[in-house]
């Protein structure tokens, strides 16, 4: 077992982190990260693995609210934060809301870079209630699709945030 | 058109995967796990050409936790993949011959340890001189990429020899006494560069042995048929042994439809005797898997002074890559669809694919069509200007009319083009920004010779373009279950385009029933009717026409069993919306699909299982009218048009270019889906916008400089014009579904070459190499600049 541990990298151990609201204790070494951890151990595969590198966006999840690439941050970085990935979201009426809104306006086609898609305007839309098309292509500006053209993306959120109107 | 009782057909459908891709609980190969399973990887060639002589892999073997490693070694070297050419191991045997072909794969315990694993093997290395351009792989005595490739087995009458893969050539009336009779000629020379697929979810496989030793293999793939027989083919596997099924699949433009790394995966499966997993990393899969063809274009253009055109000529030089692949079919459509949707008399089309060692070129939206028409509409507006006229004008005078023939003598039997093109006039207002050009620009030039980096400049550029639906065999198998759902079975792999939501509501329509009552199998090699695959625009057409044909069977059983039970002939029965069977115009005296099915099953007939199969049959070209030589595809399938504006603006400070706006119109005979039907028109601009702007593989010798989304870019939401409007045409093609006509490559084709005109017509700069970037802009502003004074 050591060797195969050298060939992976440092030992793994468990560290405790907090994803959506549950503490959970996942095996991980320091170099593993949270996009791993989440999809690896904790079976949590809505966030994507697209480019490894924090380009297409694909892994967006929220770090303390925060939208952030899974792929890009450490497990071990994530002690004593709150970890949200879209599954987690789900209850949330502001994420029922989009999901409606990319299901009626067709703002997916294969859904890989979706999860993605989703966290990032859930995040703008709690920011910023009544987004403007242009507020809309700022913050998903770093969320790659490839299907879609994005015209039905904006759509989606546009209509997304007008359903959400008058809710908290 | 036919009249519809449901209303399914036409209606904007929500895509029946919405509610797991949106809460992500959907299943992509990378999240995929079996019992036991063990991680692969790949060990990728850091040469362009080397002969192979021996593999170490004590050190690798080990290490623990590694399970099985393959080499060239596995492999029969008689065993070879290829849709049209067999030239294909399943990965290096003997040599390499592209940096980054799959040389060894390693099944361990972990990713990581099978990673860290392939940094063990060591491969001994004979370097060979490589040939990394076509221009120098068809010189003489040229490195040959494959010793033999005239021996290989081919589907067709390829040409090969040497380093020349394939070549086709077609001819229709007298080029060469043709361009006497025109009063303008217009010949120059293209260049278009290799655009990579990226579909977001990167190419993966996992493959499983069950304790019959027979072997399921689930992988991101646009065809489950062509998985099996390219695994088959290069293992030397009956195809009995290999079952294909399919996960949801993360997009696949032309890159999942041939082979990738199933071939490998299958044969660590096998060694190791467990599931292995194997997915690339993004740069893996720019290096390995395959690309757009970078295609070298001569094109000739002859038209009478009132702008009739009279004779097109066009030579292509293709790079292939190290492997056939798709190559030779895309060498031969770009030839076909060429004179684009024109009546041109004297039409010669040429052109060869050369082997190189690079990474192989494939199938990507549009099938070459991208490229030929960046060069051809372009060059129609140069023969416009020439001859002052509006470069709708000129094309409106030579479009097929409808009963006009594909320049090989295929007839078209729906012909949408001139309502896409009188659409896109309209919307984009393409009249009045002429009037406000032809005086405001041309003044502005004229006042203004100032030194460029001053201004913007806006211009308009219009294209034309044509593609087909169809190609090879595709069925269908329609049940009604003892509940009187129905289950349909296409074998048509949804690549997120939304066939599976397509298909469902064509048959729900031909049924009369409601959506929800029917389901749709995912597709399987062992128990779906063979499809070639989600490729060529041809699943809306040609699966939606096999479920049409099996809907028609299960309804013509169903009267049989109905005019038994209510004591009537089967033809004087109709179908009533909701799952009955009626005498016509009785309404009351109605079974209802459930009856009939409790019957079937209990005391005649057996279950209602209706099945059909077809292959697009009709001639492409009409011997008395076209000689063809080297024809990859005898029978190509129905013709689908479009037509596309775009605005543009240019800043001479940086030469950077921003589309403002696109209005596309694609006349698509029937929208099954409105909805989708936009959707792929949008996502093939965007697409298009990419190739024609920025998109571009670069090579470093025989190495790819680029492989990484921090290097290659594709357009985000911010590059999205503020305008992009997509309007459908149904012109209602009689041999479609319903009348339908498939749309999933048509919107590319015509994007750069838009594009280029409106450059052109913004600031008279010409380009004609792909992608024009603000840096080849700006270039050529200078240069002209520099020319005027």
């Amino acid at each position: 077992m050591s060797a195969s541990i050298a060939a992976a990298g440092s030992p793994a151990s468990f560290v405790e982190l907090d994803v959506n609201g549950q503490a959970v204790a996942v095996r991980a070494s320091l170099s593993t990260t949270l996009l791993t951890a989440l999809r690896d151990e904790l079976h949590l595969t809505a966030a994507k693995r697209g480019c490894n590198q924090g380009v297409c966006g694909a892994c967006t999840i929220r770090i303390d609210g925060v939208p952030m690439r899974a792929c890009l941050s450490l497990a071990h970085g994530c002690v004593g934060s709150r970890v949200a990935t879209l599954e987690g979201l789900a209850a949330d009426p502001r994420m029922q809301a989009l999901q409606r809104a990319f299901a009626e306006t067709g703002g997916f086609q294969c859904g890989f870079c979706t999860p993605g898609m989703l966290v990032a305007a859930h995040a703008l839309l709690e920011r910023e209630a009544d987004p403007d098309e242009d507020a809309i292509r700022g913050a998903l500006s770093g969320n790659l699709c490839r299907c879609t053209g994005y015209v039905k993306i904006v759509a989606a959120v546009l209509a997304a945030a007008s359903a959400s109107k008058g809710s908290p | 058109m036919s009249s519809l009782a449901m209303g399914e057909v036409g209606r904007a459908a929500a895509q029946l995967e919405g509610e797991e891709k949106l809460s992500g609980s959907a299943q992509y190969i990378a999240d995929l796990v079996r019992p036991g399973l063990l991680h692969g990887a790949i060990l990728q060639s850091p040469h362009a050409h080397a002969r192979i002589r021996g593999y170490d892999v004590s050190a690798a073997r080990a290490l623990p936790g590694v399970r099985a490693i393959v080499t060239g070694d596995d492999l029969d070297a008689s065993h070879r993949m290829g849709a049209f050419i067999k030239d294909e191991p399943a990965f290096a045997k003997g040599k390499v011959r592209y940096v980054g072909e799959i040389v060894a794969a390693v099944a361990a315990d972990t990713e990581a340890i099978a990673r860290a694993a392939t940094r063990l093997i060591r491969v001994d290395y004979d370097v060979l001189p490589a040939v990394l351009d076509p221009e120098s792989a068809l010189a003489p005595d040229a490195p040959l990429v494959h010793e033999d490739a005239a021996a290989y087995a081919k589907v067709f009458d390829a040409g090969t020899s040497a380093n020349a893969c394939s070549r086709t050539d077609f001819r229709t009336g007298d080029i060469a006494s043709a361009w006497a009779r025109c009063d303008v000629v217009v010949e120059a020379r293209y260049t278009t560069q290799a655009q990579a697929h990226l579909s977001l979810e990167p190419c993966g496989a996992l493959a499983e042995i069950d304790a019959a030793g027979r072997i399921t293999l689930w992988s991101a793939n646009q065809s489950v048929f062509r998985v099996q027989a390219c695994v088959c083919e290069s293992l030397g596997l009956p195809m009995t042994k290999v079952r294909c099924l399919t996960p949801r699949v993360g997009a696949g433009f032309g890159n999942k439809m041939e082979a990738h790394v199933q071939p490998a995966v299958v044969l660590l499966a096998l060694k190791a005797r467990r599931a292995v997993k194997l997915i690339l990393s993004r740069e893996e899969d720019f290096e390995t898997v395959r690309a757009r063809h970078p295609f070298s274009i001569r094109i000739k253009t002859g038209a009478k002074a009132d702008g009739t055109l009279v004779a097109r000529e066009m030579e292509l030089l293709l790079d292939g890559g190290a492997y056939g692949d798709d190559s030779p079919g895309v060498l031969g459509y770009a030839l076909l669809m060429q004179p684009g949707p024109y009546r041109i008399p004297h039409v010669h089309g040429h052109g060869r694919v050369a082997y190189t060692n690079k990474l192989r070129f494939g199938a990507f939206r549009g099938f070459g069509v991208p490229q030929v028409t960046f060069a051809s509409e372009t060059q129609l507006d140069e023969i416009a200007a020439r001859l002052a006229m509006d470069p709708i004008a000129v094309r409106r005078k030579n479009m097929l009319a409808p009963g006009d023939p594909w320049f090989g003598g295929q007839p078209i039997a729906s012909n949408g083009l001139a309502e896409c093109v009188d659409t896109v006039a309209r919307e984009s207002g393409w009249e009045e920004a002429l009037a406000a050009t032809s005086t405001g620009a041309a003044e502005a030039h004229e006042a203004d010779p100032a030194p460029a980096g001053q201004r913007r400049r806006r211009g308009r550029g219009v294209a034309l373009s044509a593609h087909i639906s169809g190609l090879l065999a595709s069925g269908a198998i329609v049940r009604v279950l003892e509940d009187c759902s129905v289950l349909l079975n296409t074998g048509a792999v949804d690549i997120g385009q939304g066939s599976n939501t397509v298909l469902t509501q064509i048959c729900a329509e031909a049924l009369k029933v409601p959506i929800e009552r029917v389901a749709i199998a995912s597709p399987d090699t062992d128990g779906s009717p063979y499809n070639w695959g989600t490729t060529a625009s041809r699943v809306t057409y040609v699966a939606g026409r096999s479920v049409v044909g099996a809907a028609a069977e299960v309804e013509r059983k169903l009267k049989e069993h109905a005019g038994e039970m209510l004591e009537c002939a089967p033809d004087d029965l109709e179908l009533l919306p909701g799952g009955k069977v009626a005498i016509k115009g009785v309404e009351q005296r109605a079974v209802t699909f459930a009856d009939i099915s409790g019957r079937a099953h209990w005391a005649a007939g057996g279950p209602i299982i209706g099945t059909h199969s077809w292959v697009f049959d009709q001639k492409t070209f009409d011997p008395k009218r076209t000689a063809a030589l080297g024809l990859p595809f005898s029978q190509i399938g129905i013709f689908s048009f479009s037509a596309l504006v775009v605005e543009v603006e240019v800043d001479e400070a940086t030469g950077k270019v921003r589309v403002l706006g696109a209005w596309a119109a694609c006349d698509i005979g029937r929208a099954i889906n409105p909805r989708m039907a936009t959707g792929q028109i949008e996502g093939a601009f965007v697409q298009g916008m990419g190739y024609a702007l920025f998109e571009e593989m670069v090579w470093d010798g025989g190495r790819l400089a680029n492989p990484s989304l921090m290097d290659y870019k594709i357009p985000t939401i911010a590059e999205l014009p503020e305008t992009l409007r997509a309007y459908l045409i149904e012109s209602d093609e009689p041999s479609g579904p319903f009348g339908a006509k498939s749309v999933g490559e048509l919107g590319i084709n015509g994007v750069a070459a838009a594009i280029a005109n409106a450059i052109a017509s913004a600031t008279g700069l010409r380009l004609r190499r792909l992608p024009m970037t603000g840096e080849r802009v700006l270039r050529g502003l200078l240069d002209a600049g520099e020319g005027r004074s």
